[in-house]
């Protein structure tokens, strides 16, 4: 729907505060890791100075959490770009019995509260007496990775036309060479957009994790516990600016990798 | 003349398999189904079991050991006032922030629909989906910065004269609070704040395919745009609307870290399940109190079936 008449000023106004509404409260996250006071969050801040990154640097506790964060990112998004690509390649090729509720079951990870995936690994995790792991963490992460990138890389299926595919056959390749030369390089910018959306998606993940790690403790589950006892709050900001921007970037890359299409990535979380 | 066969000889075992394959299709659609409905099949819905496996366990008031057996005993415990007050207190409040949100998303969505085009359409697309994408914890810790006593809604207010209605906001019984950061408003900002942008997604979709044709007929009738929003576009907007509501719903009905980071001391279902899994090591009454949520939605999904929701996705 669109209309050439200019939206009236009330509509404009709404539009404008709400979308300020959405992005200045971030902005703060930045002005605090400058400020002098660490005991409280004075505003204006008493004076700005730029040691907290290097107090950030020096603070030992950060770095296991963010390794243990890196890493079951990166496991996670490796199972999630297989697992979910071979559901879109299945998706997409035949229409069979039971379909629609495979593609309800990718999506209800997701669908349902994160409360709810991390209370069920919990139970089953009770039930099976398997003790807490790296692992555990990475189970319920790539369970709702998989949706992520299922989304993007069906989209991408579906705008591939069949044809390209039939001339390959046509032209002699067999499959194997097909999906090589001819699937994965139109499949490819899909995928890298669907596997940094996981990636940022399975990085900044709480909820789900303080029911998987145990004694654990990734990067978001260390910042849970700097806002409930806080220490050196502008080290959590500066800590915060890192988690932001690490999740912040892939997904303007994924944006920019898929805007051509009619299904632009993250539509969908 | 020699005759040729029309298809090229096999040259290798990826030959031999790309003919098997094409013989048998089925095959190839079970090998890549396979592993994500294994992995999903065993791992989710077998935990998903596992939480209503124990859900009907119950727990020895003696041992503080788990009692394997049958019973609903848990679920009765749900109806006690104090857990009763907690299941009536999250769900009072996720439809106060549905409505918040539905509020606040409807110019957003409708400017993006209705006027935004080329970049400026591009412009809102990135302003709705980053704040959507970026992290989770960085967005609830700048509500805590924001709303904290000594922090900028206070500066805000001493310098424009209003502290009278913000004392006056906070004085107020139940919602009240000492701060922002303690008080049920607190919690309430917090939460449409970070789940807003799953409501102006799909009531934006909704919006852009109202007509424009609709539009003008009525304005061509003699409504006024106050009566043609009423009549004509609030109506066919509703489904992309209760498609959001069921976003916002369901997440706040889940959510244990905002009324943990922003909020008085009085529990939600979330933290409810939190605290009985960990340090209270009442597995059963956790997974009974996270069953609540999928009977809630599974009720709530029913309605928005009925309102034509789905077709909005």
């Amino acid at each position: 729907m669109h209309s050439d008449a200019r939206a009236s000023f009330g509509l404009r106004l709404g539009a404008i505060l709400g979308l300020l509404f959405l992005h200045l409260p971030i902005a703060l996250i930045f002005l605090y890791a400058f400020t002098t006071e660490e005991k409280s969050y004075q505003f204006p801040p008493p004076g700005l100075t730029l040691k907290w990154f290097g107090v950030a640097w020096e603070r030992a506790d950060i770095w296991p959490p963010l390794y243990l964060s890196l890493k079951v990112a990166a496991i996670a998004t490796a199972l999630a770009l297989i697992l979910g690509t071979l559901c879109a390649a299945a998706m997409t090729r035949t229409r069979f019995f039971g379909r629609d509720q495979i593609t309800l079951l990718v999506l209800l990870p997701i669908a349902l509260p994160g409360i709810i995936t991390g209370m069920s690994l919990r139970s089953a995790f009770a039930v099976m007496d398997i003790p807490f792991s790296t692992w555990t963490i990475v189970l319920g992460h790539a369970t709702f990775c998989i949706v992520i990138v299922y989304n993007n890389a069906v989209a991408r299926f579906r705008r591939l036309s069949g044809s390209i595919v039939e001339a390959s056959t046509d032209l002699g390749a067999n499959g194997f060479q097909t999906f090589r030369h001819v699937i994965l390089p139109n499949l490819g910018s899909a995928l890298l957009a669907g596997g940094m959306l996981a990636f940022a998606l399975s990085f900044d993940e709480v909820i789900v994790t303080t029911f998987t790690a145990g004694q654990q403790s990734t990067l978001p589950i260390w910042m849970l516990q700097e806002l409930i006892r806080p220490r050196q709050r502008p080290v959590t900001n500066v800590v915060a600016i890192v988690v932001f921007a690490a999740t912040f970037l892939p997904i303007l890359i994924a944006y920019y990798l898929t805007r051509e299409g009619h299904e632009t990535a993250g539509g969908g979380k | 003349m020699t005759t040729r066969p029309a298809t090229l000889p096999v040259r290798g075992p990826g030959d031999r398999l790309s003919d098997l394959f094409w013989r048998r299709p089925r095959l190839l659609l079970a090998l890549l189904i396979g592993p994500p409905l294994l992995w999903l099949g065993v791992v989710y819905l077998g935990s998903l079991f596992a939480l209503l496996l124990q859900s009907f366990y119950s727990i020895d008031e003696f041992s503080g050991l788990v009692v394997p057996e049958f019973t609903l005993k848990t679920y009765a415990e749900l109806i006690r006032p104090s857990n009763f007050d907690i299941i009536l207190r999250t769900v009072m409040m996720a439809a106060a922030v549905t409505a918040g949100c539905i509020v606040i998303a409807f110019p957003i969505a409708y400017y993006a629909a209705r006027y935004a085009r080329g970049r400026w359409k591009a412009a809102f697309y990135l302003g709705v989906m980053l704040p959507l994408w970026s992290s989770y914890l960085v967005k609830v810790y700048a509500w805590k910065l924001i709303l904290a006593k000594e922090g900028i809604v206070t500066w805000a207010a001493e310098g424009t004269h209003t502290s009278g209605i913000l004392n006056a906001l906070l004085s107020l019984p139940v919602i009240g609070g000492n701060s922002l950061s303690t008080s049920y408003i607190g919690t309430w900002i917090v939460f449409v704040y970070v789940w807003i942008p799953y409501m102006i997604l799909p009531m934006q979709a909704a919006l852009e395919r109202v007509p424009t044709s609709m539009i003008e007929a009525s304005s061509d009738l003699g409504a006024s745009s106050g009566q043609t929003l009423r009549t004509v576009i609030l109506p066919l907007a509703l489904p992309g609307v209760v498609a959001g509501s069921i976003f916002t719903f369901s997440l706040t009905l889940g959510d244990y870290i905002i009324p943990q980071i922003v909020g008085s001391s009085r529990l939600f279902i979330g933290q409810a399940v939190y605290t009985l899994q960990g340090t209270a090591g009442n597995i059963p009454l956790a997974a009974a109190f996270a069953v609540v949520p999928i009977a809630v939605m599974l009720v709530y999904l029913a309605i928005a079936k009925r309102m034509g929701a789905f077709d909005a996705l």
